[in-house]
């Protein structure tokens, strides 16, 4: 009888829209406005890419291509040739940003931290050709990034 | 019998047609993903239910022959993308297993706690989209806050709030960065009373009950012929969760209970996906309580690379870190089949070594695949408004169907 009673009155039914107004009242508001706000991200996020110098100005990348073997995606492609100081360095880094799969393994094995998964996600263009990023772009990037890359590397540190 | 019920029958007979077929998806919104059905109508009932697959292919297991055993890692979290970590972890378990080495305590426990994270993440995913499914659009705006929080767990440990590559063959990619232990216990803390909250919304709404009660039952037999595993199974009132019967990492260490369904029908795997989110955050509590310290990576620098301060000063780590990123390890031939209990069921990789650096075969085994493949069984009989009830309670995602 009394699930009748229960069954009669929708009580499941009014419990669940006092729930509902419950969440719609008096709980915190948890949307973010996006393009103004934004989510948090740690120091380990995996964005795009970036192509660091030391504090001199010098490109880190020393063209050993690790990175181009490890990238399951084939999505980098370097050439090198020795600069005229003798140094070797690369002569094309390229980066098919529609072929990375942002896992992260080219900056695992990069052995001086020149190539690294910056902390930008917004990088989104009208034309597949803006994607496929060449050593200016990706330099640009590194240089753009740099005080944010750099404290998070520092902060992942002793992690690495 | 009279003159107009004579022509009623005669009536009755001629407009006798042929079932009607339809097809449901790929673009439907309740076909989760990319899943065509061919369904054969009589009437509004399904007379027989063809699932066309292969729209998501991608030939993975092909693509793993040509790539190291470290590059092969992300391939796994594009499987299942609602839980990545849990299929990363079959197969490093299974190349540890051809590699004979052990995770370090501390690596293990992390790889649970956040594979548990992962069943949560699949279940308040797949719970609240199936409530969206019969006709609640409440639970999904509250689980994706939910789902949310622990993608950003996911962000922290790894820097990807989805393709992970974490799991390593060898533990895990790094340590757990300071201060998410206790974010993830408060998180612990919390969850409970949001799937209570779901509990009220959903559990005893008539609405909800009407559209899965009695609907695609599956008896413990029928259960087993047709090859199910996970909450499917234990649905149908079958204990049968590979964390108990043959423990991989620490999970013998863990006090957990299996849930299991009386019914097999519709809501009782509703009910069962429900409790396990329990049960996860009570091994996820246990992990974070008795987290040991020490290494998170086997120390045989051979198969997981150097740290990086090492590496930088050691020539020896120097060589290793060269040789780990350009050639990867060998694994000694051989051939394993390793499985977990991954969120959708038993997921297994069968792994086949020639003793290279590269997979000879990687077989994976989806435990999407039977329970979809029990999709015209189950639908027989019933109306098309309840095949969108069952596709909704098997957990289908095409990822790792399609492979």
């Amino acid at each position: 009888m009394n699930s009748y009673a229960r069954s009669f009155l929708l009580v499941e039914i009014a419990k669940g829209f006092l729930l509902t107004l419950k969440y719609m009242f008096f709980m915190p508001r948890v949307t973010i406005n996006y393009p103004y706000e934004k989510g948090p991200i740690s120091p380990r996020f995996r964005g795009e890419h970036a192509l660091r110098r030391y504090p001199n100005g010098e490109e880190r990348c020393i063209a050993c291509k690790l990175c181009e073997a490890i990238c399951p995606a084939l999505a980098i492609t370097i050439e090198a040739e020795p600069r005229e100081d003798g140094s070797r360095r690369t002569t094309r880094y390229d980066i098919d940003m529609t072929k990375c799969i942002y896992c992260g393994l080219c900056q695992e094995a990069c052995p001086v931290d020149a190539i690294v998964e910056g902390p930008n996600f917004e990088f989104a263009t009208e034309t597949r050709e803006e994607l496929f990023y060449n050593k200016d772009k990706l330099l640009a990037n590194g240089d753009r990034w740099e005080a944010q890359i750099a404290s998070n590397l520092a902060a992942d540190a002793p992690y690495r | 019998m009279t003159q107009t019920e004579t022509l009623d029958v005669e009536i009755a007979e001629e407009t006798q047609i042929k079932p009607f077929t339809m097809n449901f998806g790929p673009q439907h919104p309740a076909a989760h993903g990319v899943l065509r059905l061919v369904l054969e109508m009589e009437g509004e009932v399904v007379e027989r239910a063809d699932p066309h697959i292969g729209l998501l292919h991608r030939g993975t297991e092909k693509l793993i022959e040509y790539k190291t055993y470290t590059q092969a890692v992300p391939y796994f979290d594009r499987l299942d993308y609602v839980a990545p970590m849990n299929q990363e972890h079959a197969f490093a378990l299974a190349t540890e297993k051809l590699l004979g080495i052990t995770v370090p305590k501390r690596g293990q426990y992390i790889r649970i706690l956040f594979a548990e994270l992962g069943r949560i993440l699949n279940h308040i995913l797949n719970v609240t989209t199936y409530a969206l499914d019969v006709g609640a659009i409440t639970p999904s705006l509250w689980g994706f806050e939910e789902r949310e929080k622990g993608m950003e767990f996911y962000e922290r440990v790894c820097g990807a709030r989805l393709h992970a590559n974490y799991f390593r063959p060898g533990g895990v990619a790094s340590d757990m960065p300071a201060g998410l232990a206790e974010d993830m216990m408060t998180w612990c803390e919390e969850l409970p009373k949001f799937l209570d909250d779901l509990h009220t919304l959903l559990t005893d709404n008539r609405i909800f009950k009407q559209r899965t009660v009695d609907i695609g039952i599956v008896s413990s037999h029928e259960a087993m012929d047709l090859g199910f595993s996970g909450p499917m199974l234990r649905g149908s009132g079958i204990a049968w969760d590979l964390r108990k019967s043959q423990p991989y990492d620490s999970y013998e260490e863990m006090d957990f209970d299996i849930p299991v369904g009386k019914t097999g029908d519709c809501y009782a795997r509703y009910l069962v996906r429900m409790e396990e989110m329990y049960q996860s955050i009570r091994i996820m509590k246990q992990c974070l309580q008795n987290m040991p310290k020490g290494d998170v990576k086997s120390n045989d620098y051979k198969v997981c690379p150097p740290p990086r301060a090492e590496m930088k000063a050691s020539m020896e780590a120097m060589i290793h870190h060269f040789k780990l990123f350009t050639e990867g390890y060998h694994v000694p031939a051989g051939e394993t089949y390793t499985a977990v209990e991954a969120p959708k069921g038993e997921f297994g990789v069968y792994l086949v070594s020639d003793g290279t650096n590269k997979p000879y075969r990687c077989r994976i085994r989806a435990p999407g695949f039977p329970h979809l493949a029990a999709f015209d069984f189950m639908s027989k009989g019933h109306q098309l408004a309840d095949a969108v009830s069952i596709i909704g309670s098997l957990d289908i995602v095409f990822g790792e169907i399609d492979r």
